[in-house]
């Protein structure tokens, strides 16, 4: 998605210079949330005040909206067809395999030194084996962040 | 329960960083483990229809789980709780962009969150090949697909559309034997 923000945010419409772009992908990846959410409420933000963030969310949102919609509606309509059943289990191994895909790329970037593989062991076993919900396991993770670095 | 999913996604909103993949375990304990709205079979198709459409993963995923919680309202419900926290944060950090890009603090935060990020997706990882009953043949090509996404560059959605033919063409073929 970033690179399609890039394209009509720098090029197509000059709104900003390629190293506002960075700072606020930057902070985008920081804040909590879905990285294109912030990254679009922001370019709003900077372009035209709180109407153009509320502008360039809902732009992100509703394209979004109506694709799931349609999908859900039509699932419901053929749930009794095989077809269905068929695609969802030739999906279903590569969307596990998408995850463990993307948990790799992270873990390349994220694990960068003794401390953070200490976070990330740690956490893991806290969240898969002790039921610790991942909610409490973030923010402990951003105080040893603050207490270790 | 209409307030109960719009608080439930308003906290998956304001704990979700890194961006999508870094949501799929915090759905799970919330939506899966703790309030039981769906199975983890359907979470994984929630996720499956998330990551084959267009648009960000944790809205996609918000918006399905919603409707099938509760419809319309409830897909309307979810999104704005997935979204609202997003954008209050970065409305109050574009007020005060150059105080948050050299703070020392939040670099220090953001430090920590990072491998626990890592740690939750494989986590999630974790209970979706335990709990989603796909079998050795399925978990067998998902390591697969695992290993092929991370050793060459192709898009996920080709994974995608080979997977859809592969399961059609088999079981068009089985049922035709039988």
């Amino acid at each position: 998605m970033l690179p399609l923000l890039e394209e009509a945010v720098i090029k197509t419409n000059s709104w900003m210079t390629a190293t506002e772009f960075v700072d606020i992908f930057a902070i985008s990846e920081m804040t909590p949330g879905p990285i294109a959410i912030n990254a679009a409420t922001f370019v709003g933000y900077r372009v035209a005040g709180f109407f153009g963030a509320l502008v360039a969310t809902l732009a992100v949102v509703i394209p979004s909206f109506i694709v799931i919609s349609l999908i859900f509606l039509s699932l419901n309509k053929f749930r009794n067809s095989p077809y269905i059943d068929w695609v969802f289990q030739g999906i279903r191994p590569m969307v596990l395999g998408l995850i463990g895909a993307a948990g790799v790329t992270v873990a390349r970037t994220s694990l960068v030194d003794i401390k953070s593989i200490f976070i990330g062991l740690g956490l893991f076993y806290l969240v898969t084996f002790k039921k610790l919900n991942p909610i409490y396991g973030i923010i402990i993770a951003g105080l040893l962040g603050i207490i270790l670095y | 329960m209409l307030l109960k999913m719009f608080l439930t996604f308003l906290k998956i909103g304001a704990f979700t960083f890194g961006g999508g993949f870094a949501m799929i375990p915090i759905i799970q304990e919330e939506v899966v483990n703790k309030n039981k709205w769906i199975k983890d079979e359907e979470f994984v198709d929630t996720i499956s229809v998330a990551q084959s459409s267009p648009g960000p993963i944790a809205v996609n995923a918000s918006i399905f789980v919603g409707y099938k919680i509760k419809g319309f309202l409830g897909a309307l419900v979810s999104t704005i709780g997935t979204v609202l926290p997003s954008f209050i944060t970065i409305l109050i950090i574009a007020r005060f962009f150059s105080y948050f890009r050299d703070n020392i603090i939040f670099e220090k935060v953001f430090m920590g969150i990072r491998p626990a990020v890592v740690a939750l997706i494989f986590s999630a990882l974790y209970r979706l090949v335990y709990k989603s009953y796909l079998g050795y043949i399925a978990l067998g090509f998902a390591f697969l697909a695992t290993l092929i996404l991370i050793f060459f560059k192709i898009s996920p959605i080709y994974m995608v559309l080979l997977g859809i033919i592969v399961s059609v063409i088999y079981n068009k073929n089985l049922k035709s034997k039988t």
